[in-house]
């Protein structure tokens, strides 16, 4: 799960990072009121999970509680790659002496946490990484020792770290991975970390991803999961558990495990045809889990034939068919539906669409001759 | 020979009471599995239609000597179970759970790292070895006896990859499943150097995904170590780009992680890749002759 920026802030602030003062808005008025609280020269922030803001315009600086209203305003509704923005972040400006990078992260490669720093923040910090390797400094943790000060004090000196900004970094960092391990994020992402003019080093933006697995013993932060996409099949997905990415062709695809719909997706493109989305109805599929998935996907005016995959392991091909032909009941779709059924009770599966199944339904022995027959029977519709 | 499971495995069930853990486990003895206990605290002294049940992993080891283990736990206790498995002893833990958290796996790999025990999984869908014995959740009839090893992050993929190649007569010695997870025990390299050392493997498939760079590091191994032939298969060509949070993870995998990515990797290391599970399961006959 991907936090907002202000989210992230008050996730740091607990854990006794400095951030500077801040409040969520989500009209122009409130943006006004907030500067006004905070006082002084403030910065308009869209609160969207996306890189880029910035350069998009999403983040303006305002010098009155007047111009915090009209920037508001203008951010407010704006689409930055795709997601619009609905709240913004109005925090006190900082005067910035010098920017760096701080990262905790989750390294899948070495399966242990990763601390990285660079007295090089700001803009491009993957360009710094190829350009400059030398100027960000790693370092692996064992997940057992934690991250002890001298592993701070080894990344300050490694990155170059303004010597009288060290003492303050450092208490970041350490911070910084406190925060990885109380919250069991994926990531903390600090860029810019600032050190101000005044000399207090301060997070200035804040991306943190928790990992859902986790969320179970986390309810605070379960609570602050929203749903970011407007898209309508893909929100509907999210409502009712299924995992869902919307693609742009016109082959619905379902199947049982991750593995087996990415090849499905393969194989429709190698026949010529184009997926319209990816779809797990998840490894133990019942007849609600494919009933389920099937509304999300006849519910999307694109799909003009469906492909069915499904290798029984837990899953039971003969619930599948039975949940497709209640579903099908229920919902009296007509478009083309081809399904591929193999594994556990497949034969009695095939028999149930064989003896029940209204006349769009049909069966193909092969995932390949499955994944054709679905790619012609689109190309007809279209 | 095959690897991990055959009939020398002795096996317990960790959380053998449960609906999943009990269809299961039933299910894997009536393959031909030896399983010798189940565990369950607090229910010591009954039994699942035969097979005793123990408090403790330590006295089910003791009572019946298992050396294997197999956990149906639920997620929030799957990481004690995994730990109660190797503070007994058990040289192979099959980690069937899904849903573990990464920083539970982050603490389990370290641990792992410093002992001589293996782990597969977490969600994963087991090992078979066809004709021998099966531990896991995979559906035993899509095997067949044969001399050809698969190992696969992927539960389903494994069954479809497997059936391709059954369809062409061809038989496994034994099939893997590693999980799914970014973090799993054993590595594709793991298995392959044990398939490597078994003289009744001639092949080896490696079926693969997006995400990670698994699959191009057992590239590099395959090319500096391995005599025994290795074809590969990686799903997710159509795969959505996956929305990245910050710049930390490209910074540390660069491009790995992509479909293309792997195969290309692969490809220039010398391993063939198949694009679809038809055309792998057609390289692998071919490369039987």
């Amino acid at each position: 799960m991907d936090l907002f920026e202000y989210q992230g802030k008050q996730l740091f602030a607990r854990h006794g990072m400095a951030v500077p003062q801040g409040e969520v808005a989500e009209t122009p008025e409130q943006a006004k009121a907030a500067a006004e609280k905070i006082g002084g020269t403030v910065v308009v922030k869209a609160q969207v999970q996306v890189g880029g803001r910035g350069k998009a315009g999403g983040i303006k600086i305002a010098t009155t509680p007047d111009e915090a209203y009209a920037e508001a305003e203008a951010i407010l509704g704006m689409d930055i790659k795709g997601h619009t923005v609905k709240r913004l972040w109005v925090e006190a400006a900082s005067d910035i002496k010098k920017e760096y990078y701080a990262s905790v992260t989750f390294d899948r490669s070495a399966k242990k946490p990763l601390v990285m720093l660079s007295a090089m923040g700001g803009m491009d910090i993957e360009a710094v990484a190829v350009d400059h390797p030398e100027a960000l400094a790693r370092l692996h943790v064992d997940p057992f020792t934690g991250f002890q000060p001298h592993h701070g004090r080894w990344l300050v000196y490694h990155a170059g770290i303004d010597e009288a900004a060290q003492k303050g970094v450092l208490q970041a960092l350490m911070q910084a991975y406190a925060a990885f391990i109380d919250l069991e994020a994926t990531l903390i992402e600090i860029n810019p970390l600032i050190w101000t003019a005044d000399g207090r080093v301060v997070a200035l933006d804040a991306k943190v991803s928790i990992d859902n697995n986790a969320l179970y013993r986390h309810p605070d932060l379960a609570d602050l999961q929203e749903s970011v996409t407007d898209d309508p099949q893909e929100r509907m997905a999210q409502e009712r558990g299924v995992t869902y990415v919307k693609l742009d062709g016109d082959v619905g695809i379902m199947g049982n495990g991750a593995g087996i719909v990415m090849s499905s997706l393969d194989v429709v493109a190698l026949a010529g045809g184009k997926p319209a989305n990816f779809l797990d109805a998840g490894g133990g599929s019942d007849a609600e889990a494919v009933a389920t998935a099937l509304e999300v996907l006849l519910s999307d005016p694109k799909v003009k034939s469906l492909l069915i995959n499904i290798f029984g392991g837990i899953t039971r091909c003969d619930q599948v068919a039975e949940g497709l032909l209640a579903a099908l009941d229920t919902l009296g779709a007509t478009l083309p539906i081809v399904v591929r059924l193999d594994g556990t009770a497949a034969e009695e599966g095939r028999a149930i669409i064989a003896d029940r199944a209204p006349a769009n339904v049909v069966v193909e022995p092969t995932m390949l001759s499955a994944a054709k027959r679905a790619v012609e029977l689109a190309k007809e519709a279209a | 020979m095959s690897i991990l499971v055959d009939e020398n495995t002795k096996l317990v069930v960790q959380g053998v009471t449960g609906r999943e853990g009990r269809f299961h486990t039933l299910r894997n003895r009536a393959y031909g599995t030896n399983v010798v206990a189940g565990v369950t605290p607090g229910k010591a002294g009954q039994d699942v239609e035969g097979i005793p049940v123990f408090n403790t992993v330590r006295d089910a080891v003791e009572a019946t000597g298992a050396n294997t283990s197999m956990i149906f736990v639920p997620p929030r206790f799957a990481p004690d179970a995994i730990y109660e498995s190797l503070d007994a002893g058990i040289g192979l833990t099959i980690t069937i759970t899904e849903g573990i958290p990464v920083h539970e796996m982050m603490r389990i790999y370290t641990h792992l790292q410093r002992s001589d025990q293996q782990l597969l999984g977490p969600n994963c869908p087991g090992a078979i070895s066809p004709g021998k014995a099966t531990v896991g959740i995979m559906p035993t009839d899509v095997f067949t006896p044969g001399r050809v090893g698969i190992i696969s992050r992927s539960g389903t993929l494994t069954y479809q990859i497997s059936k391709e190649i059954g369809d062409m007569g061809i038989g496994q010695s034994t099939v893997v499943g590693i999980g799914g997870d970014p973090i799993v025990g054993s590595s594709f390299i793991d298995i392959l150097q044990k398939f490597e050392e078994d003289p009744d493997t001639d092949l080896v498939v490696i079926v693969g995904e997006i995400g990670g760079d698994e699959e191009e590091k057992a590239g590099q191994y395959i090319a500096a170590t391995m005599k025994t032939p290795v074809v590969g298969y990686i799903a997710g060509f159509q795969a959505p780009a996956g929305k990245q949070m910050g710049h930390a993870g490209a910074i540390i995998t660069g491009s790995s992680g992509t479909a293309q990515g792997k195969k290309d990797a692969l490809e220039g290391l010398g391993v063939q890749v198949g694009i679809s599970p038809t055309e792998v399961a057609e390289i692998v006959r071919d490369r039987l002759g």
